[in-house]
């Protein structure tokens, strides 16, 4: 990904919280008008990032830049009230002591009166709050009060728009399109935006790049589908979907599993191999297996497998339907293609495997 | 405007907020510092005397009383509080306020009301022999007040609004949700309060048993009157009677310890309070209606201590003084006096105000070890008595007067006053230095309750730091803020020690204090005491007894008339 116009570069990015390392050496660079998902599990420093590029958290190291300006770097640094930057919090912060249009026009105080109420108007029309403009934060739902703030973030005509989970405080239903209805707005505006999310189908739904964090090191950063289909670590592979994981040997070209023998050039050690449930088929013909039980989930049928060689039992998922009853007998295969292959045990050491190089024996 | 870090994080810039913080705990630490220094004079044999005969019973004596007043101010302080927060009934909103009003009047003059009233010859004695049918009080009279249990029953029912306010703020913005779930959980009604409203407000209830316990310490006049020789007392009459300056500041230097240790306890309650509140969502408990007897029982009890801690006393002396008006009318020198109190109460309070949000506002900016020891040293004043922060001020002061003095003096060669004590610029420093602590701490706890979000949304928002203070900090701290300066406007008002000693020459003050007979030797102290500072030589230290003489020996005999809030000097 080579953006022509890069709205935001961090560069070694690294922050220091007593001895833990909140941030390690990270670098990251996103183009105009793209959306960044941070993502990853409590305490990977996604949070501490986003207050970082935001100017409410000071660096140790590294550089930030904003539009061509460095906003946080050796002897500089920018206050927050001169970035030009929105700032969507969690719990959304909306001012208790305003109205609706306060917080809308809270940042606005340098325009003129009148210049500030078109504004106002402006934004409440794209985002149609009108309804709501005199009402105050406590007598908003939680959908409204999501975009109240939203368009108090986006009044000032901020360069960048960070969004610390935006979604999290709604209801599942209400989430789903909420998120659609602020991602449009976000392009609409044509707007660079940084989104810290802990949810990973919701990080590969809305960033147009997502960056994987763990324990304050970046694991890895690239396009949704490209993470999620090619990830180079177990660590991302594992994060974005369910895997089973196959112990596994090298023997001579040959990787060893319990569901089967495949062919493998060049390879050696003892590898991390993982398949998602989606990729175990029952076939007439393969590697013997149990059921143990067997659960719908909605349009997804969930099989839990036991197979000869594998401690846990092996999830099987799909969208048909087995009539299969615990104790039942069938046979399962994986496509040689679907099998992921990370080089050592290491959950962060990146995969030099070429997947397709791999055929059944 | 701007706090930079390093490539290390270390502070290399003090931001402006920073800096006038630190300025500030430096102020209300020079009168320690100069307490400290005078203590360190060498005093002769003085100290083993006073290590020998007089600290062993008067530290005992003030433990006595700190711990019995200070479990009558619990007791009364929260039960008060959560009749009036958990239970409705008529009446109750006049008993919300008026269980606040002990906190109006001084301790010594509810000291000294009660001794009128309870006083063999007094109308409640006189009232009770009549019933009983005797006619004399040889006969029957009740026990004397003057002793430690009368000085613990006076204190704790005079003291108990500090525990009121703070258990009752928590009681009312305690979420109900806590209580539902308490309740869910299998906690019937009656056992709510032990059991959930009492463990959560106890950091509030042990920071309002500290300030009463500081006001016990602070107290000169009711432990003088109820004849108690408290460490307080002792560190007074060192100073005024045995003119030794040096040894009060020694003895109240060992008396910091103790204030030590209630300052500790408080702050170790409030250790874990900086929480934010979910302000939106949080629900008020609901009240449980009461009627007939019940009611009647609750609205009684809630009043009990508002007779006591302040009807009684107060109806006692306004009637007293609505007598002397009679017989003598209102004097102009007592309508300036007023003014005049109001006046430097009012700019005291300002300045209190803005002082206090500057130093707890700095920490908010930023929260770490040197911002928490500003706080801290900021409020340190309010652990300090009166009588022995105004010494710690008055030898700065005095001497940076007549450096000031001399200095016009050399320049223009005409003669000057003295700047600072004499345009009560002193005074309002004593003020501010004893009673930042309220302004510090009510500021630190109304914006506790803002989230930090609301900072990090504003400064995005493109405020600075000081717009942000402007517009979402103020507005959202008022009260606490108002309640902060209405308690230091009162604390200001009431103020007896440092206010004697460094209010400005010829400038009367209507602090409410004893009565007619005592004002003209009390006023002639406060001079006596300036002066006796400046010139060690002149006689300000006999008229300065005078003062203490009165105190003591004038109070506990017979019935009298009182002078009541129209105490001060009388014009001669």
């Amino acid at each position: 990904m080579t953006p022509t116009n890069s709205m935001l570069v961090l560069s070694a990015i690294t922050r220091h919280f007593g001895q833990v390392a909140a941030l390690q050496s990270i670098s990251l660079e996103v183009g105009s008008g793209q959306i960044l998902c941070l993502v990853g599990h409590s305490g990977c420093g996604k949070s501490t990032l986003l207050r970082a590029i935001a100017g409410i958290e000071a660096l140790d190291a590294g550089s930030i830049v904003i539009d061509g300006k460095v906003v946080s770097g050796p002897g500089v640094f920018v206050e927050p009230e001169h970035r030009r930057i929105g700032f969507m919090f969690q719990d959304y912060a909306l001012f208790p002591h305003l109205s609706v249009r306060d917080n809308i026009g809270f940042g606005l105080g340098r325009l003129s009166r009148g210049e500030r109420q078109s504004r106002i108007d402006e934004i409440v029309e794209r985002i149609g709050l009108h309804p709501l403009i005199d009402r105050f934060p406590h007598m908003l739902s939680g959908g409204e009060q999501q975009r109240v703030a939203l368009a108090r973030a986006l009044a000032p005509q901020p360069r960048l728009l960070l969004m610390d989970e935006p979604f999290s405080n709604l209801d599942r239903v209400l989430r789903d399109k909420v998120r659609l209805e602020t991602l449009s707005i976000i392009k609409q505006f044509g707007i660079t935006a940084v989104v810290v999310t802990h949810d990973p189908e919701e990080a590969l739904a809305i960033g147009d790049l997502v960056a994987l964090m763990q324990k304050g090191r970046l694991v890895e950063a690239g396009s949704g589908s490209r993470i999620y289909d090619a990830p180079w670590t177990a660590y991302a592979a594992r994060f974005f979907s369910r895997m089973n994981t196959i112990p596994a040997r090298f023997n001579e070209n040959v990787l060893e599993t319990p569901l089967g023998r495949f062919e493998a050039h060049g390879m050696e050690g003892d590898p991390t191999v993982l398949v998602r449930p989606q990729s175990v088929k029952i076939s007439a013909e393969g590697v013997p297996a149990i059921i143990l039980d067997r659960m719908i989930l909605g349009e997804i049928e969930e099989l839990l497998l036991e197979i000869g060689g594998l401690d846990e039992p092996l999830i099987m998922r799909g969208t048909g339907r087995h009539e299969l009853r615990p104790g039942d007998r069938v046979c399962v295969s994986v496509n040689p293609r679907d099998i992921m292959i990370f080089p050592e045990n290491d959950d962060q050491s990146r995969s030099g495997s070429n997947i397709n190089s791999l055929k059944p024996l | 405007m701007t706090f930079q870090h390093t490539a290390v994080g270390l502070p290399v810039k003090l931001s402006i907020w920073a800096a006038v913080a630190i300025a500030v705990a430096a102020l209300a630490l020079i009168p320690i510092v100069s307490l400290a220094a005078t203590a360190f004079v060498d005093t002769g044999g003085l100290w083993g005397h006073v290590v020998q005969f007089v600290l062993p019973q008067a530290t005992w004596n003030t433990l006595q009383l700190l711990a019995g007043a200070g479990l009558i101010a619990t007791v009364v302080g929260t039960g008060a509080a959560w009749i009036v927060s958990a239970y409705d009934f008529r009446g109750r909103g006049v008993l919300e306020w008026a269980l606040l009003l002990p906190l109006a009047v001084p301790t010594y003059i509810m000291a000294y009301a009660y001794l009128d009233i309870l006083n063999p010859l007094g109308p409640v004695q006189g009232v009770l022999r009549w019933m009983l049918g005797y006619s004399s009080p040889r006969q029957f009279r009740l026990p004397d007040l003057r002793a430690m249990w009368g000085a613990i029953l006076l204190f704790g029912f005079v003291l108990y609004p500090y525990v009121y306010l703070t258990a009752r703020a928590m009681f009312l913005t305690q979420a109900a949700n806590v209580v539902e779930v308490a309740r869910t959980l299998g906690v019937p009604k009656s056992k709510i309060l032990w059991r959930v409203a009492l463990p959560l407000a106890r950091p509030a209830i042990v920071v309002g048993v500290a300030l009463a316990l500081m006001e016990i310490l602070n107290d000169v006049g009711a432990s003088q009157f109820l004849g108690v020789r408290t460490l307080t007392a002792t560190v007074y009459t060192t100073w005024i009677v045995r003119t030794d300056l040096p040894g009060a500041a020694q003895i109240a230097i060992s008396m910091l310890v103790i204030v030590l240790a209630v300052l500790t306890l408080e702050r170790w309650a409030r250790r874990n309070q900086r929480f934010a509140s979910a302000a939106q969502s949080s629900r008020q408990l609901q009240r449980q209606v009461l009627s007939g007897p019940k009611a009647w029982l609750a609205f009684a009890a809630g009043a009990a201590p508002v007779m006591i801690g302040f009807a009684g006393p107060a109806i006692y002396l306004v009637v007293a003084a609505i007598r002397r008006i009679e017989f003598a009318g209102i004097s102009p020198a007592l309508v300036r006096a007023t003014l005049n109190t109001v006046t430097v109460s009012a700019i005291a309070t300002v300045t209190i105000l803005t002082l206090g949000f500057v130093v707890a506002y700095a920490a908010r900016l930023q929260t770490n070890t040197w911002s928490a020891f500003t706080m801290r040293a900021a409020s340190i004043g309010y652990a300090v008595p009166g009588t022995v922060l105004a010494i710690g001020i008055l030898v700065p002061v005095a001497a940076l007067d007549r450096t000031i003095g001399g200095l016009w003096h050399a320049w223009t060669g005409w003669p000057s006053g003295l700047l600072l004590i004499g345009t009560g610029t002193a005074l309002v420093y004593a003020y501010a230095a004893r009673f930042l602590a309220i302004s510090v701490g009510g500021v630190e706890a109304g914006l506790s309750r803002i989230p930090p979000a609301y900072d990090h949304a504003s400064r995005t928002l493109g405020q600075s730091a000081m717009g942000t203070l402007l517009r979402v900090h103020l507005p959202l701290s008022k009260s606490s803020l108002i309640a902060a300066g209405l308690l230091v406007f009162v604390d200001c008002m009431k103020e007896l020690p440092a206010t004697l000693l460094l209010r400005p020459l010829n400038f009367e003050l209507g602090h409410p204090l004893i009565r007619r007979g005592g004002a003209r030797d009390l006023r002639r102290c406060g001079a006596g005491g300036l002066d006796h500072h400046r010139h060690r030589d002149c006689p300000g230290g006999s008229s300065g007894s005078n003062l203490a003489a009165t105190l003591m020996a004038e109070a506990p005999k017979g019935p009298r008339r009182v002078v009541a809030i129209a105490a001060l000097p009388s014009g001669d």
